[in-house]
């Protein structure tokens, strides 16, 4: 073994006993993607598939991060070591992005047993939700549990990242509108649990009748499960306990049904699905506009020489010659 | 795509009530496509603590109140410790320039007193960042 070799399997030993220098080090690395990228979760997803992962969406101003802090905090407390994936969105014009997630989770961010990073959408195709599984799936592998992921719950990449959570948090605080109706559709879909934050605010009980009706609506899609509206107050802690609650319950739900079943197999599509979107779409697209291909099909297709269809299909054989049947 | 995103934690002490610049900076910095984590710190071990959870390049203090000499020597020092001399260690605010000397010797890499302009810092960030390392598998 080589002394690169040696420092390489120290590292990777180092990761696995759940340091958190190499752990932080990990994510960057799934982060940046490419073959480093793949090879280290290659490795690190036959360990997982022991964490429990909880999405929690909702609208800007529901409390979110502040409720996070609070679930992590009272999780570490029963002796767990909790991941938390904040994700907020990239700026489309500069790349950049302002990270303020972890300002409100300074209590979590405190504890030892509490792991917080802050992720920004970073605006490729499918990228929060590919980055969001593979984050998740490097603190599950070295034994985080639950894995708690945040988003703004206002976008379709959002709601899938709820979809491939095991347990979904819906948010929603008096005050703030119709957000969950605007969303209803998706939110209908994911959603294992309502919570009401800030429920001393005057409208709660309003909003709680309504989502208790949403949660009767969403019955017929999960046989066997209730789901429950949560009443908290991330301020004072009040509520937090029985949200924790009604969170280990889903696990137990879902465990005691072939529904994780289910949902693990439909996660393993969705990431195949992701994965093979960026081999066979990004890759070949970004090759074509590096060579300027791309930008010449675009003006044949847009001055009618040629179809789209047609564009694609020339991208595809340059890119796979003998791929095709 | 996959081009290095320089990542910068922005700390500032809860004492603090003055985050006007640290907020003016973070929006310069992201205006320069750098992803900017924000945290309130009471003790600098918790500035370590994010610095390795987020896995940063850059770590930028703020300071207006005094105890800018403990806090720079306890994170250079536990950057260090912590395999992460790598990192990029800058100070702003109001630090007096008889103290400049010995934060250079800690570590510290970036010193921005009174009327620095963000700009400044952005610019010293780009030139000094140095290489991620990464861990070949």
């Amino acid at each position: 073994m080589s002394r690169a070799d040696a420092s390489v399997s120290a590292w990777f030993e180092s990761l696995i006993a759940g340091h958190k220098v190499p752990l932080g080090e990990a994510l960057s690395r799934v982060e940046a993607g490419g073959e480093p990228a793949r090879a280290l979760l290659a490795r690190l997803h036959a360990r997982g598939g022991r964490a429990q992962i909880v999405g929690v969406t909702g609208p800007p101003g529901s409390g979110k991060s502040t409720l996070v802090n609070e679930l992590a905090l009272h999780f570490a407390a029963l002796g767990r070591r909790v991941g938390i994936v904040a994700v907020d969105p990239t700026s489309p014009f500069t790349g950049g992005a302002v990270l303020g997630d972890r300002v409100r989770m300074n209590r979590a961010g405190r504890h030892e047993s509490v792991f917080i990073r802050s992720a920004a959408t970073r605006g490729c195709l499918g990228g929060v939700a590919r980055a969001t599984y593979d984050f998740v799936r490097v603190f599950d592998a070295v034994g985080y549990d639950p894995v708690i992921v945040e988003t703004v719950g206002i976008g379709q990449s959002e709601i899938d990242i709820c979809r491939v959570a095991h347990t979904a948090v819906v948010v929603e605080a008096p005050g703030l509108g119709d957000a969950v109706q605007a969303m209803k559709a998706g939110v209908l879909e994911i959603a294992s649990v309502f919570c009401i934050n800030k429920a001393d605010l005057p409208g709660t009980d309003a909003k709680m009748l309504q989502l208790r009706e949403l949660a009767e609506r969403a019955a017929e899609r999960t046989p066997g499960w209730k789901i429950p509206v949560v009443g908290t107050n991330a301020h004072s802690g009040e509520g937090v306990p029985e949200l924790a609650e009604r969170i280990v319950a889903h696990r137990e739900y879902l465990q005691s049904t072939d529904r994780l079943k289910a949902l693990e197999h439909g996660r393993a599509l969705a990431e195949i699905r992701a994965g093979l979107e960026a081999a066979m779409v990004d890759m070949p697209l970004r090759r074509a506009a590096q060579s300027g291909r791309l930008g010449d099909l675009a003006d044949a297709v847009a001055s009618r020489r040629m179809s789209a269809a047609d564009a694609a299909r020339a991208i595809e054989d340059e890119f796979h010659p003998t791929g095709k049947s | 795509m996959n081009q290095r995103i320089i990542r910068v934690l922005l700390g500032k002490t809860t004492m603090e009530a003055h985050d006007r610049g640290v907020r003016y900076l973070a929006t310069k910095l992201r205006e320069a496509g750098m992803e900017v984590i924000f945290i309130n710190f009471l003790e600098p071990k918790e500035i370590l603590d994010a610095a390795i959870q987020e896995d940063v390049d850059v770590v930028g203090v703020s300071s207006s109140v005094e105890g800018h000499l403990p806090v720079a020597r306890e994170v250079t020092r536990r950057l260090k410790e912590n395999g992460k001399e790598d990192v990029l260690v800058v100070f702003g605010g109001v630090i007096p320039e008889r103290d400049f000397a010995g934060m250079r010797e800690m570590g510290v890499k970036g010193i921005f007193g009174p009327g620095s302009s963000a700009d400044s810092v952005v610019e010293f960030i780009r030139a000094n960042v140095r290489p991620r390392r990464v861990h070949a598998e």
